[in-house]
């Protein structure tokens, strides 16, 4: 193509760049594609066109479907002449066209001519667009030959037939999977790509037998495989079947690390680093046995290619995660790599070294990093900062040095997400190691003075609220609150008034000055700002004296909203709705926590900002029974509803009659709610019952139930058991359950029941009250917090052997469950491979009594688990309740 | 998802060969990631402005970029990318990054610049052709990829039932071009 195929558009400027395609059109070249339909063909010319029409769809044009079509016929036309290079342009143009079925058949006699051409590019490309545009029918047609082309002895065409294999596995397995034969011929070929293809091949046909995929890999692992690719699938497929054969039995031995580390000897980059790769990924690896794979990666980190460097640190840093101390002896090279031009590589390389840095390394690295802070992007500064978070935790002696660095880069420019990272990590810092509270709230003062984000002020207030009170000097706050409400916006300055009173709150030597502080705030221009410095004026000042500051007003100040915002969302909606004279019960709130999105869960740090923030859940189903049970008037006397269980499968699944069963507890009385489901079309249930024996549930007496008038088929019915329990006290006991009820059979065709009807019984699964029926899981969002502000006056501890366990988790998920209280903080989550577990628990009690469970658990080698439980709360015989609890399951 | 790869083949997510300005000079995408064509349109860009200030002449260049490993390089005003997912062996990625730049160079006659290649699109667009097929690697060596793709120059003529000889004409003179262009 000497000549350019578009005339250089003259209107341009000269330094315009000249493109052969310049003022390309649509419509212009698709009245150029008339020339395949000439007689005598031009090759050269065709070829120009099918260029132009290839390059419009690369750049994103598209054909209508007539155009396509249009197009798709006249390049038919083409397999006419015999020129090789036109040939291979028409074959591409076909495959961007994917030609409807009834256009495929068109060229599928020609293409089965060049699939059979004594010409091998003819052959490998005939091979490949036939296969992609065809559908299953023809595949039968063509399978012949495909065999034949899969053990061909030109490597072009046995590839071509090989990947047309993988990707028709996904839409036709069965006759691809009767290859296998040819397919496993083609993996001892000599020809280095056809072995890798064949090998991919055979992997998907057998990849649902586990067995067929472990002989496979037993083979190939003695033998001779020696194409790079080929060897990297074979790792590959090693390590799958090491982690599969690692599930089964839990003996720890790696059968095929030895292929592995043979690999690491291979000469090919690409196959010694895969197999690096895979011994670092294996579970339950030893140090030993990773020791020659890090040294691999050792030698990669000094390479001049940053493929390898950034391979190799990328490795090492998810060690570094698992087996820090296997990674430092790479810590020089590592460090070497700081200053690494790629950010990717320089930034792999701090976060791992500050994963796996011992005290002494840590002043000298928070020095380079702070030279190569300025140059990177946000997304890395604030995976450094995440990572200088955990190293403070991990040393909390140098805290002076990270806390230094943290408020160096805050004053730094920065977008949100990244000062919001630095601020979350100093609030970490400041409660988690006590010696750094004063300087890192000095440092937060700081960054408020000049902060452009409303949000990140108003939660640095917030803290600051808590916190400042606390410490030896509170006064010196003041001017920094105070120099808000002067010169920010209202929201920022609503927040400062707030810690003010906080201030005042705590501190009674700051009380007057704190009063002539709100007192001017009563003239703000904001009604929000105004309203809240009256309403803490009101609170804080009696008669204008100054006295010691009430505990109900340090409740309303420091007291977290004890009730989940979405819940009081609903409830606040419910009420503006049916206006009333009577004014608004905060504890008529449900204090339930319902199951978020896990898409929240996932997102920690992230507070909703407020109301409107809170995810609009639909109704919970406590509100929904909390209705259900007010709207039976025997039920409506009992007072506010406590817990309502999940329901309680009482039968097998598919059953005649279906039934779960949720308990309601009250606090003097448990309502049994039945929920029955009618799952026989020819019967109608009348006055259903259920018959409960509460023999083995001496506390308990039966005062009334509540029968279901009819229960037609597949329309589920409610019946109610009522009990009477002493008040207060979490009793516990077992019912028996007998379903009663007329059964009367229905006409199919016309859907009427007939007149009689007669008794019958259906025998129920039994009901528990169990104790942690009487908890209510509400978490707290912060639990050291929550945990010192209770106090030890009511804390209980104890030890527990919990017997031989399967794992840890498991023995965590069952005491969770047995307590039936809220995880706090993650900590049900239990690490793979960990030792030891804490798990931190919180709930509310029978009768509104909050409590905090603190659970130490222990695994020793035959799995057997001990657990340490502390619990705090407000009353001691709750406290013991909770111990029993424990004791019992 | 981790099991999920390591099970697979290595993949290739898509071949990027974009001008100075990053505007499209032919690119190929074997997944269903980007569905659309502004999708895909907007993966380029970002995916230029975020590489264009790095010095990937000498050797290739890698990133991390929405969850995808992208090795790059650039050759005058010609930058070449190829995207893998980001559990993917880097290195088999540089392989057929290398596969894909070589295979340019010798079929531009080591006149690798943006004018030449628009020039020569059908060679560029079979040579894309000829690497990758639907996300599997076909061929990662340089010279037979171009190979593959120069071969019809040759072909008209010859004698059809003496093929190896033939293939091992192009190979000769493949060999032959090479050592020259050296």
């Amino acid at each position: 193509m000497a000549q350019p195929l578009v005339k250089k558009d003259d209107d341009r400027d000269d330094e315009v760049e000249y493109s052969p395609f310049l003022g390309i059109e649509k419509g212009a070249v698709l009245q150029e594609a008339r020339v395949f339909n000439d007689p005598q063909l031009d090759p050269r010319r065709c070829s120009q066109v099918i260029t132009k029409l290839l390059y419009l769809l690369n750049q994103g044009e598209t054909f209508t479907k007539v155009e396509a079509t249009e197009v798709f016929f006249s390049v038919t036309k083409l397999f006419q002449s015999k020129d090789l290079g036109l040939r291979r342009m028409v074959y591409l143009i076909i495959k961007e066209l994917s030609p409807s079925a009834d256009e495929v058949i068109i060229v599928t006699s020609s293409l089965m001519k060049d699939m059979n051409s004594k010409t091998d590019m003819y052959r490998a490309n005939a091979i490949r667009v036939l296969c992609r545009i065809t559908d299953g029918t023809l595949l039968t047609q063509i399978e012949r030959y495909l065999k034949q082309a899969i053990v061909d002895k030109n490597p072009v065409v046995a590839s071509a037939a090989l990947v047309s294999g993988i990707h028709l596995l996904q839409t036709n397995p069965e006759i691809v999977k009767r290859w296998s034969n040819e397919v496993q011929e083609a993996v001892q070929s000599r020809a280095a790509l056809v072995q890798f293809h064949a090998l991919a091949l055979l992997h998907q046909i057998r990849q649902n037998d586990r067995l067929a995929v472990s002989k496979l890999v037993t083979s190939l692992t003695k033998g001779n495989v020696r194409s790079p690719l080929a060897q990297c699938l074979l790792i590959r497929y090693t390590s799958q079947v090491i982690r599969e054969s690692s599930m089964n039995n839990q003996t720890g031995d790696l059968p095929f690390y030895d292929y592995l580390e043979a690999c690491l000897r291979n000469k090919a980059e690409m196959v010694f680093f895969e197999a690096a790769r895979a011994i670092t990924e294996l579970s339950g690896v030893t140090n030993r046995e990773l020791t020659p794979a890090i040294t691999v990666l050792q030698l990669f980190l000094s390479s001049s290619k940053p493929a390898l460097r950034f391979a190799a640190v990328r490795t090492l840093n998810k060690v570094a995660m698992t087996h820090p101390m296997a990674v430092t002896n790479c810590n020089i090279d590592m460090e070497s790599l700081i200053s690494d031009q790629n950010r990717s590589i320089a930034t792999l390389a701090i976060t791992t070294l500050l994963k796996t840095g011992n005290e002494s390394s840590v002043d000298r690295l928070m020095k380079q990093i702070t030279n190569f802070m300025s140059d990177i992007a946000d997304e890395f500064k604030i995976v450094v900062v995440e990572a200088i978070r955990s190293l403070c935790l991990k040393f909390p002696l140098k805290y002076r040095s990270l806390m230094n660095f943290l408020s160096n880069i805050l004053r730094e420019e920065g977008g949100f997400d990244y000062k919001k990272a630095i601020v979350d990590s100093i609030v970490i810092l400041i409660r988690d190691i006590p010696d750094a509270k004063e300087n890192g709230l000095l440092h937060l003062c700081e960054f408020i003075e000049d902060c452009e984000f409303t949000y990140l002020s108003t939660q640095i207030l917030h803290f600051l609220g808590i916190e400042g009170p606390k410490t030896s000097d509170p006064s010196k706050y003041i001017r920094y609150i105070y120099n808000r409400v002067i010169l920010e916006n209202a929201t920022v300055r609503a927040s400062a008034v707030s810690t003010l009173a906080k201030f005042g709150a705590m501190v009674d030597s700051l009380k007057p000055r704190i009063f002539v502080l709100l007192r001017r705030c009563l003239f703000d221009s904001d009604d929000e700002v105004r309203d809240r410095a009256t309403l803490y004026l009101n609170m804080l000042e009696v008669d204008g004296a100054i006295v010691e500051t009430d505990k109900d007003v340090k409740n309303f100040l420091f007291g977290s909203l004890d009730v989940p915002l979405a819940n009081l969302e609903t409830s606040l909606k419910n009420y503006v709705q049916e206006p009333s004279e009577e004014p608004f019960d905060i504890d008529s709130v449900p204090k339930e926590v319902k199951s978020l999105p896990l898409a929240e869960k996932k997102a920690p740090g992230k507070k909703p900002t407020g109301l409107g923030a809170a995810p609009t859940a639909p109704t919970s189903t406590v509100d929904a029974y909390e209705k259900l049970l007010s709207s039976i008037p025997e039920f409506s006397s009992f007072g506010k509803l406590f817990k309502s269980s999940a329901p309680v499968e009482l039968t097998e699944a598919e059953t005649e009659y279906a039934v779960n069963a949720v308990k309601h507890i009250f606090d003097r009385h448990v309502v049994f709610q039945y929920n029955c489901t009618n799952t026989i079309p020819e019967q109608l249930l009348e006055n259903v019952t259920v018959i409960v024996d509460a023999s083995d549930a001496e506390e308990f007496t039966e005062v009334s139930t509540k029968p279901l008038r009819s229960l037609p088929y597949d329309s589920p019915g409610q019946t109610f058991v009522l009990f009477e329990k002493p008040e207060g006290v979490p009793t516990v006991g077992k019912f028996s359950n007998m379903l009663k009820f007329i059964v009367k059979e229905v006409d199919p065709t016309t859907g009427e029941a007939e007149e009689d009807g007669v008794e019958d019984e259906y025998q129920l699964e039994d009901l528990e009250v169990v104790a942690a029926d009487y908890v209510l899981n509400v978490g707290v969002s912060n639990f050291r917090n929550a945990w010192e502000s209770m106090g030890p006056d009511f804390e209980r501890v104890d030890e527990y052997g919990l017997g031989p366990r399967e794992s840890l988790a498991e023995a965590v998920n069952t005491v969770i469950g047995l307590l039936g209280m809220q995880p706090c903080e993650g900590t049900e989550v239990v690490p793979n491979n960990s030792r030891s577990h804490t798990c931190l628990l919180s709930g509310v009690f029978m009768g509104n009594v909050k409590v905090l469970v603190r659970l130490s658990f222990g695994i020793d080698g035959p799995k057997e688990v001990a657990m340490k439980l502390a619990v705090r709360s407000e009353d001691e015989s709750v406290s013991d309740a909770i111990h029993e609890i424990v004791a019992s399951g | 998802m981790a099991n999920f790869y390591r099970d697979t083949c290595p993949t290739i997510k898509n071949i990027l060969l974009l001008d100075s300005e990053g505007k499209r000079v032919a690119v190929k995408y074997y997944s269903d990631d980007w569905p659309t064509n502004s999708a895909k349109s907007a993966f380029e860009k970002s995916l230029f402005t975020k590489t264009q200030k790095t010095n990937a002449r000498s050797e290739a260049e890698i990133t991390m970029f929405d969850s995808n490993v992208v090795v790059y390089k650039f050759i005058q005003d010609l930058h070449f990318f190829v995207t893998g997912g980001d559990e993917e062996n880097e290195l088999i990625l540089a392989t057929a990054l290398q596969g894909f730049v070589d295979a340019v160079s010798l079929l531009l006659r080591n006149n690798v610049e943006k004018m030449e290649a628009l020039e020569n699109l059908d060679l560029i667009l079979l040579c894309l052709d000829e690497i990758v097929d639907g996300g599997m690697i076909l061929e990662t060596d340089g010279s037979i990829i171009a190979g593959k793709v120069a071969t019809h120059s040759m072909d008209d003529g010859a004698p059809l039932a003496e093929q190896t000889i033939s293939q091992a004409l192009a190979t000769a003179r493949e060999h032959l071009t090479r050592s020259l262009l050296r």
